[in-house]
């Protein structure tokens, strides 16, 4: 009390400030939650919202002009033929990168979380962190050296005598085209290359947690390694698989740079948004297409939350 | 003497948990003034008050007679001495010690000097260039109290201050602090659940239980005197002796507590005499302490009493009895101390 | 606890499996700097006929790419500061108390790189049209910061959370108000973790296309450069050396960022308990 009496005045404001609010500690409370929230309410919550009215809006067909009436007209357009196979489309995408990056991920997972110490693991640790963090432009890049016709997948084919198996690769339906770069099976690979990462760390995180001695009490229990495995580790590691499907499967839900820079000319569910905002100047059918992958993220959460996924993130 | 803290029906709330339940209570100045209770008793909230880090939800603080209300922390003339110590990781000792005057602006050379001498008071002279985390338990606790020290406060608070020592480190410490309290006369209020360190050191203790003072007064009212069945129970030993016997003069019916070294153990029955009563029962254990042992005995409807024997060596003989033997247990009712029941909530 | 980890064998295919999988996440990257060298410049063909340094004195003249590096340098250290404020500004108020709609806050910080980017890149440009805002740097720079605030806030919240209460306490007890116990205490303890959120924020922002290819109007950051010489290529060998120069200077910070955020754990372990 007698010390305040001392102190110069720039410092006296200061601590009257200090005390007003420590004696208002919701005040400060709200002084420190107002900025980010304004940021991300407004900016962020805010176009979203407005972004998510205009699926409610319609586009004129003569004029173009998009009409401000609230409508489920737009609603109806999605569920044409042509839109719903896009969507199927790109959630079977969706469906078949995921399945296939937790299938690579977990062992690299595995070895990190069980056998790798030390160095190693810092190596490991990095290894995965850095294409995560690393230009996803330039790793997208990278694979149209690596499939293009004359890249080195020809030439590793055709060096090892493989030239017959890659065509018969290529020309499979659907999934085949004339070269690895403008075929599925091309888009398919950039998709999990991407997302691997993402699959991996929490798988890693989620392993990490099993103590060993749970696992030496299978053992001693009598079961049998791959027992062990199927029956002990597998489980354990379940919500860590459910929480890197969360990032792989959103991502390629509304990822529409890989499609366009590696793939064939059938559209994916952002390439469609892409180009109705743009080009097409079809405002309200992208909104549309919006909604879908939120409402398919929303129903994922929250099955991902019953699992107990957000532990392992 | 004045008081240096005063409590006037402080309640502290935090949602529907009710942490203190109207306190009254007075601390001098000067005196070394001990919080005793168990886990979740208060004690602790009772000090973050008078620290100012949380206030009242009811009742009002005073310090030194002002009101505390819209004082803050660090107006507060009161400095803390914290459980883990919360020395500052990334400031090197000498600076930790000299926190408290860095931030009051006193200059380099005063601040160096004086950080030096509280170190050599606690006998850390040499050590001020280290992190705490190069340092032992019992020299961040020492660090700890040199920087409460440095600004001079007049009331100190120490909040399980000997908690994280080991047992010949916290006795060497239990006097250290007493005679630093005593020569430097400023009020010690210190906060623990150790019912031994509260009676050897306080000048003056309060037992807490759920949020309320059981009892205030000097440790040897306290043991004597107890107050209630909770205090009798939590401080010392104590055999709670119920009397409800209908024809017994109504001033001697209640619940009363006996101390066990008060309890006399015999192998044959006592000459019955008017200010003495007996009981019989069978031996259930005993403990040998090195200076005292301690009997329990099962006494009549499934109850136990306890007695407790000095080790006196040839001055009295030790009773030598085993588990299982029948033995009489007897004191004089001068002993008993009439107990009010805990207030029931 | 895993202490007998290393005595432990793997497998011999758990290991060729999981160096498998690095390899995979690896080696195309290592692709694109054998190419950076190629002397073939209208194809990608395999093996590259030769091999030259001519392609980064051609990268060196382009004005373009200065051009665009100078424009993500600019966005991606305006949207850092701001994140590197609002993160840290959210951080403290979300460590220290509970209130209502507490969980709510955090999903809203984390929500921008939750959902797909293509969702905040249209929002933000259908909004900023609707209010007749022109896109410049400034679009840019506002759609990064969004999502870059929940990479400051991950790390500052982690470490507050590790940081007693009783620090903040002691110094007010010993007589900081509260700007001085902010000075002296609070931001020596979360310096590392605001630095290292700093740099994530920054790498995630230099790289960004996704959400920059809807808020920028005619500028172009380094990375819808790089979209533009994918989608139509005019000079291929260059965009192989600009590829070469994000991966360096990516790489760097991260690196940096890892190895302080794993000391800052490592030093807090020996701390005060």
């Amino acid at each position: 009390m007698a010390t305040a009496m001392q102190l110069p005045a720039k410092q006296q404001l200061g601590r009257r400030v200090s005390t007003a609010l420590l004696l208002r500690p919701r005040l400060l409370l709200a002084l420190l939650l107002v900025p980010p929230l304004l940021w991300l309410g407004v900016i962020y919550l805010g176009s979203m919202f407005a972004l998510l009215i205009q699926s409610f809006f319609s586009i004129d067909e003569f004029t173009g002009m998009i009409q401000r009436t609230l409508t489920l007209r737009t609603y109806t357009e999605l569920l044409r033929p042509a839109h719903l196979d896009i969507i199927l489309r790109t959630a079977a995408m969706a469906a078949a990168v995921t399945l296939a990056s937790s299938v690579i991920a977990f062992p690299i997972a595995y070895f990190m979380a069980r056998y790798a110490t030390g160095r190693a693991k810092t190596v490991f640790y990095l290894a995965v962190m850095l294409p995560l963090w690393s230009s996803y432009l330039v790793r997208v890049y990278a694979w149209k050296l690596i499939l293009a016709k004359e890249g080195i997948v020809t030439w590793l084919t055709a060096e090892l005598g493989l030239g017959s198996w890659l065509d018969a690769l290529l020309s499979i339906p659907i999934i085949g085209g004339t070269a690895l770069s403008v075929s599925y099976i091309g888009t398919f690979t950039v998709f999990v290359y991407i997302w691997l990462p993402f699959m991996i760390l929490p798988i890693q995180a989620a392993l990490e947690r099993v103590p060993q001695s749970i696992i030496e009490a299978s053992a001693d229990l009598g079961a049998p390694p791959h027992r062990t495995f199927r029956n002990v580790i597998l489980p354990l590691a379940f919500p860590g698989v459910i929480a890197g499907s969360i990032f792989t499967f959103s991502l390629t839900l509304g990822d529409y740079i890989i499609p366009q820079i590696i793939g064939s000319s059938r559209l994916f569910l952002g390439q469609v948004v892409y180009i109705q905002q743009g080009t097409a100047g079809n405002i309200p059918l992208a909104a549309a297409f919006c909604v879908v992958p939120i409402a398919v993220m929303s129903i994922y959460l929250s099955a991902a939350k019953r699992l107990g996924a957000f532990d392992a993130l | 003497m004045d008081s240096a803290v005063r409590f006037r029906n402080v309640c502290l709330r935090y949602g529907k948990v009710v942490a203190l339940d109207g306190i009254d209570l007075e601390i001098r100045s000067g005196e070394f003034f001990g919080i005793l209770g168990p886990s979740g008793s208060g004690k602790t909230s009772c000090l973050r008050l008078i620290a100012g880090f949380d206030r009242p939800s009811d009742g009002t603080i005073e310090l030194h007679g002002r009101s505390a209300a819209a004082v803050p922390p660090y107006d507060r003339d009161v400095n803390t001495v914290f459980q883990d110590y919360a020395l500052f990781p990334h400031m090197t000792i000498e600076q930790n010690v000299a926190f408290g005057l860095m931030v009051k602006g006193v200059n380099r050379r005063e601040r160096r000097s004086r950080a030096g001498e509280m170190l050599e008071m606690v006998r850390l002279e040499g050590l001020g260039e280290r992190r705490p985390s190069q340092l032992s338990g019992g020299q961040r606790q020492r660090v700890a109290l040199a920087r409460a020290l440095v600004n001079r406060p007049s009331v100190l608070l120490l909040d399980e201050p000997l908690g994280a020592l080991d047992l010949k480190l916290r006795q060497q410490m239990q006097v250290e602090l007493r005679s630093l309290q005593r020569t430097l006369g400023i009020t010690f209020i210190f906060v623990t659940h150790d019912q031994g360190e509260a009676l050897s050191m306080s000048d003056r203790l309060a037992v807490f239980n759920r949020g309320r003072v059981e009892q205030t007064g000097t440790p040897r009212e306290i043991y004597e005197q107890p107050s209630t069945r909770f205090s009798a129970e939590f401080v010392g030993d104590s055999n709670i002796v119920e009397r409800r016997d209908p024809d017994t003069r109504s001033q001697e019916q209640g619940v009363f507590s006996l101390r066990p070294e008060k309890v006399h153990l015999s192998t044959r029955e006592p000459v019955a005499d008017a200010h003495s009563i007996s009981v019989t029962g069978e031996v259930a254990d005993v403990q040998f302490h090195g200076a005292s042992v301690r009997y329990v005995v099962s006494v009549s409807d499934g109850r136990s009493m306890t007695a407790v024997a000095g080790n006196l060596g040839s001055r009295a003989e030790l009773p030598a009895v085993e588990p299982g033997a029948r033995v009489w247990l007897s004191w004089n009712s001068d002993d008993l101390h009439r107990l009010r029941e805990s207030e029931s909530r | 606890m895993r202490s007998d980890a290393s005595d432990r064998k793997a497998p011999r295919a758990l290991t060729a499996a999981a160096v498998a999988g690095l390899l995979f996440l690896h080696l195309p990257l290592a692709l694109i700097l054998l190419y950076a060298f190629s002397t073939e410049d209208a194809s990608y063909e395999f093996p590259p006929p030769g091999l030259t340094l001519r392609w980064f004195a051609v990268a060196w003249g382009r004005q373009d790419i200065w051009d665009a590096i100078g424009l993500s340098l600019r966005v991606a250290a305006s949207s850092t500061l701001i994140a590197m404020l609002l993160g840290s500004l959210a951080a403290a108020a979300m460590s220290r108390t509970r209130f209502f709609g507490r969980e709510a806050i955090s999903l809203l910080i984390i929500l921008p790189i939750a959902l797909p980017g293509i969702l905040t890149g249209i929002s933000l440009r259908s909004a900023f049209n609707l209010g007749g805002i022109p896109f410049s740097s400034w679009t840019i720079m506002l759609g990064h910061a969004t999502f870059c605030v929940v990479m400051v806030y991950n790390n500052v919240v982690a470490r507050f959370r590790r940081m007693p209460s009783s620090w903040i306490e002691a110094s007010m007890d010993l007589g900081a108000d509260g700007f001085q116990t902010f000075r002296h205490v609070v931001l020596p303890n979360i310096a590392t973790a605001l630095l290292v959120g700093g740099m994530l924020a920054f790498a995630l922002s230099f790289d960004e296309v996704i959400v920059t290819t809807f808020t920028a109007g005619q500028q172009s950051t380094l990375p819808i450069w790089m979209l533009t010489e994918l989608v139509r290529p005019r000079q291929r060998p260059v965009t192989n050396v600009v590829a070469v120069f994000v991966i360096v200077v990516t790489f760097a910070p991260l690196v940096v960022a890892q190895l302080l955020a794993r000391r800052a754990e490592g030093s807090n372990e020996g701390g005060i308990r």
